[in-house]
């Protein structure tokens, strides 16, 4: 520390002969503690010029009051002082060069973020697209696969019984001839729904169609477009024809929508797998 | 006693007056109030020597202002004014640590 320095003040060398003009009054309390070597000349002093203060401490005051006047004023104007009017041009120069880095940093944060930002929406709506085919898929394997009820266009074909039994076959033609004809969903008679796996199969009471029995008359719901089902029934010698010759009659409509509300169970595939390899 | 009123009062008229820095003062008053901080703090060391003169201390307390002030104002004509600014900051700076630990030996014997 430089508190060791044999005068650290200059100013004050006159002091030692400017102490010649002022001993009388100044060294008075100095002297008595000089007398009582338990009390302190330096604290002394101190407490001397705070309880007898002197005409000398007025000039000593008004220098102090200019000192914390001054002082107050410079913090203030410190503080309040955002405008850059009065300073120098080196250190306006150092401002603006700072504050151009700042800004080149920013704007470069700015385009890392703005990248981070297209590349998460980018990957955000790859994610959206590909749930929504995974969405769209499952909706129509659900439709395919006869688990969920279904409405819209197509035919309702009423099969009625009148002088003989209809054969498997020609009810199995029917529903071939739909299917090839671009039927989406079939159901008899409002509570079978027909599926990929669905078979018939003649017995004793009549036609089983997946192990239930069908009750005559055979009402099919086939959702598709009108025209070319109903194309796929009238041909010559197509199964209108062949169920005609059954010994039935056969009436189709072509309501405004068909509904078809009955639903297939899943069957879960006991010995197909799915081929990663392909 | 009447030394520190001075000082609370010049406080307290800088705070109700709160006027603003003319321009042309703005880069020599803060070089000026720390220069007068040096002065003060040499006249309470003098003083607890047992060597204050008030004349000494007016005149130390004026020259310094004047001759920071001046150093200052010299630096800008010559364009090293920030420079100097930092050179008379750290000169005082080092005088005011001085005086204060000066201080502190008379008045905690540490």
């Amino acid at each position: 520390m430089p508190d060791d320095t044999p005068d650290p003040t200059p100013e004050r060398e006159p002091g030692p002969a400017g102490d010649a003009p002022g001993p009388t009054p100044g060294r008075r309390p100095e002297q008595d503690p000089e007398q009582d070597p338990e009390q302190d000349p330096a604290r002394d002093r101190l407490r001397v010029a705070f309880t007898r203060p002197s005409s000398r401490q007025a000039v000593v005051g008004v220098l102090l009051a200019v000192l914390g006047f001054a002082f107050v004023v410079q913090v203030r104007d410190t503080a309040a002082n955002d405008t850059y009017a009065g300073v120098r041009e080196s250190d306006l120069i150092q401002v603006l060069n700072g504050l151009t880095g700042t800004a080149e940093r920013a704007r470069r944060e700015v385009d890392r973020l703005e990248t981070r930002r297209d590349d998460l929406q980018d990957e955000n709506s790859a994610r959206a697209a590909a749930l929504d085919e995974a969405e769209q898929r499952v909706r129509t394997l659900n439709i395919i696969a006869g688990l969920v009820p279904v409405s819209g266009q197509g035919l309702r074909v009423t099969i009625t019984e009148s002088t003989s039994r209809v054969s498997v076959g020609s009810l199995l033609d029917t529903v071939q001839e739909l299917r090839t004809a671009g039927a989406e969903a079939m159901e008899f008679n409002d509570e079978i729904r027909l599926g990929a796996d669905s078979s018939f199969q003649a017995s004793v009471g009549g036609i089983e169609l997946d192990d239930r029995l069908l009750e005559p008359p055979y009402v099919l719901d086939v959702i598709g477009d009108p025209h070319v089902l109903r194309t796929a029934l009238t041909f010559s010698s197509g199964p209108l024809e062949s169920l005609e010759n059954d010994g039935a009659t056969v009436q189709v409509e072509e309501p405004e929508t068909v509904e078809v509300t009955s639903v297939r169970d899943a069957r879960r595939p006991e010995y197909a797998e799915i081929d990663e390899g392909q | 006693m009447i030394a520190a009123l001075g000082l609370l009062i010049g406080i307290i008229a800088g705070l109700l007056f709160a006027p603003d820095v003319p321009l042309s003062l703005q880069n020599y008053l803060p070089i000026a109030v720390v220069a007068a901080l040096d002065a003060v703090f040499g006249g309470l060391r003098a003083y607890l020597d047992g060597i204050f003169d008030d004349k000494v201390f007016v005149v130390s307390f004026v020259s310094n202002v004047v001759i920071a002030a001046a150093i200052v104002y010299l630096g800008d004509q010559l364009g090293v004014g920030a420079q100097l600014t930092t050179g008379v900051v750290v000169v005082l700076g080092i005088r005011i640590f001085s005086n204060v630990a000066a201080i502190r030996r008379h008045v905690f014997h540490a």
